[in-house]
């Protein structure tokens, strides 16, 4: 009798589990992979788990990366599911990204600008052949991608081409917002959002879906134009101000990687014809995400700006309902979970459908 | 590094924030509320958002029973139970009676609910309107309208086509002479048991964030045509365990020639019969 083996129960579950636990920890006769490995050697991995997750913790990426198999959606989402249990007591300050200690800067649209051209530590320009970078002996300063050099403040592109009237004031693309409720883990995402819960979604949205909404922009779905003014990736101090004190304090130190786009100038008069903005943001070195961000936040400002929004990149609702792995994973894997009663109950609706047409001839109506 | 976890697993702060929402949802009944759904350890789409409900509602006395197609024993029932057990302590049962607190995925159990109890429902698409007009910033102005007028066209289609009304399950209810609402993927037969029910229904739906609720003794009415009635199609063959007729099935294909059999779908209701 099948019934049993219809009916799943606590020891199917658990013996699924022991498998997952013999399969995690691999041939036994081979040395386990730490945490501390994995942060030191697969620290792009961890960044991108840090990323999609929204929580800063190198270590925890590392075990969840590792309990996940390698499987990175499945290491964000426990992650992630850590993150929302932990208490929110304070905002931190707006990152003052001028006083980035800079890893990389590039800029895409000038030859040099202030603070110069760095490249940093990249695979732009290296030939993907195996064992490539054998070859190449490291020094130590190279090593550590910092130099001795304490910082200066890098201006920003886009202050020169603002200052310049040629570039929308960075405060155009984001009017003052009634709903104060912006932060998208304590205030549900409605639409129409504003600029900062939009962006906030990017930030923790899926690498791959928005490489592809922002590559279709590119290939006519909804053209943006774009040139990246500036593309930085480094360490920035993170402030809080504790209300009881009045002043802020440092609590540490994020790496983060920032794009700012520049994109089709446009304007009802010739005056005042200026570049749009384009804004990425991300959690530690992943350039390819701040770019697809950048991008797709351009072209969500689709209907604010007075284009024609047909694309899906320009559509909100289309996109920021459906960028978190987190969400859109858990609903298309739960087809997984039975549904004999939803089945059952669209097998008879067919079943009697097919009886009473038999029976009355198809076309009563 | 030890990791804590709160009762239920949520923090205070954040339980509390749901309940005050499923107190708007239970004084404008089915009418959805928007809410900050967290992420939960188990996947968006498994019943995160009726996780949630029951977090934010279960406290230490209570009695829970958690099922899934009706049945105490299905996978998910028993991850969500041991998921409860673990992070509340409080005592589980598959007692349809003897539950104080049900989350239940897809059916409403075969014994009738009584005053005092709390069935909590997983939602996957709160929006009933969302095949025919995905765009939430407009199914939000139809409700304020209470144009459902798409939902009534999509009914008159059916007839057209097929001689009848063919919606098996997640059928379309008018709350309180008011909401246009989604009971849940549960099928037509449970649909009249929410009708006046002496129990407390809440529906949780964590992936698209919104909460709704009807409260006990409170109007649920299927959409249909004076000429075309609300009429749920069921099987007629009796429970091959318990001989109930009246019960919903599953249908179990027992062997190559594709025979079948039916079996009672809800396992307590079954079970008491025996």
């Amino acid at each position: 009798m099948s019934y049993v083996a219809v009916k799943g129960g606590s020891t199917a579950i658990q013996a699924a589990h022991r498998l997952v636990r013999k399969r995690m920890r691999g041939a036994p006769d081979a040395p386990e992979i730490t945490p501390r490995q994995i942060c030191g050697q697969m620290h792009l991995g961890v960044d991108r788990v840090m990323a999609e997750a929204s929580l800063y913790d190198a270590n925890l990426a590392a075990q969840a990366m590792l309990q996940a198999q390698g499987d990175m959606i499945e290491a964000i989402f426990l992650l992630r599911a850590y993150r929302a249990t932990l208490t929110r007591f304070l905002d931190s300050m707006p990152l003052a990204m001028d006083t980035m200690r800079v890893q990389r800067r590039i800029s895409a649209a000038f030859k040099d600008l202030p603070g110069g051209q760095q490249l940093g530590q990249t695979y732009d320009y290296s030939h993907r052949l195996f064992g490539y970078f054998d070859r190449l002996e490291t020094e130590s300063e190279i090593e550590s991608g910092k130099t001795a050099v304490p910082p200066e403040p890098m201006t920003s592109v886009m202050d020169l081409l603002e200052k310049e009237g040629l570039m929308e004031p960075a405060a155009a693309c984001e009017p003052p917002a009634e709903n104060t409720q912006q932060d998208i883990t304590q205030h549900p995402l409605l639409f129409p959002a504003t600029r900062a819960q939009r962006l906030q979604s990017l930030a923790r949205g899926d690498e791959g879906f928005l490489l592809s909404m922002a590559y279709s922009t590119q290939r006519g779905y909804g053209q943006n134009h774009p040139f990246i003014a500036e593309l930085r990736m480094g360490e920035v101090t993170v402030e809080i101000t504790p209300p009881e004190l009045g002043f802020s304090i440092e609590i540490g130190t994020i790496t983060v990687t920032e794009c700012q786009m520049i994109n089709q100038f446009q304007a009802r008069s010739p005056e005042e014809a200026a570049f749009t903005r384009g804004y990425g943001l991300v959690f530690g070195h992943s350039e390819r995400k701040a770019i697809a961000m950048a991008l797709v936040d351009r072209a969500l400002r689709a209907g604010e700006l007075g284009e024609e929004a047909l694309s899906p990149a320009q559509n909100e609702q289309f996109v920021l309902s459906h960028c978190d792995n987190v969400e859109t994973t858990g609903f298309v894997e739960h087809l997984k979970l039975p549904h004999y009663v939803d089945f059952q109950s669209e097998i008879q609706t067919l079943r009697h459908l097919h009886k009473t047409a038999t029976k009355d001839g198809a076309d009563r109506v | 590094m030890t990791i804590y976890y709160n009762f239920a697993y949520l923090d205070e702060g954040t339980k509390k924030k749901i309940r005050r929402t499923l107190l708007k949802a239970v004084a404008i009944p089915g009418h959805q509320i928007p809410f900050a759904s967290r992420e939960m350890p188990l996947p968006y789409g498994w019943g995160t958002g009726g996780i949630q409900v029951t977090a934010a509602v279960i406290g230490p006395e209570d009695i829970l029973k958690v099922i899934d197609q009706g049945s105490d024993d299905t996978t998910n029932a028993v991850s969500i139970r041991n998921f409860f057990r673990s992070t509340t302590g409080v005592r589980t049962t598959t007692s349809t009676r003897e539950a104080t607190l049900i989350q239940t995925r897809h059916r409403i159990p075969e014994t009738p609910l009584h005053a005092g109890q709390i069935l909590v429902y997983q939602v996957p698409m709160p929006e009933p309107l969302f095949k025919l007009e995905p765009r939430v910033s407009e199914t939000i102005a139809l409700h304020a309208m209470a144009d459902y007028s798409l939902m009534y066209l999509k009914l008159y289609d059916q007839i057209t086509r097929y001689g009848r009304i063919a919606i098996g399950y997640e059928y379309p209810v008018i709350v309180h002479d008011r909401y246009l609402t989604s009971p849940s993927p549960i099928p037509a037969y449970d649909v009249p048991k929410m009708h006046m029910s002496p129990a407390l229904q809440l529906f949780g739906a964590g992936r698209e964030k919104r909460l709704y609720a009807i409260p006990p003794y409170t109007r649920v009415i299927p959409l249909d045509f004076t000429d075309y009635p609300f009429d749920p199609v069921n099987t007629r063959q009796p429970c091959a365990l318990c001989g109930a007729v009246e019960s919903y099935k599953d249908e179990i294909v027992i062997d190559d020639a594709g025979n079948r059999q039916f079996i009672c779908s809800d396992t307590d209701f079954c079970e008491h019969r025996r």
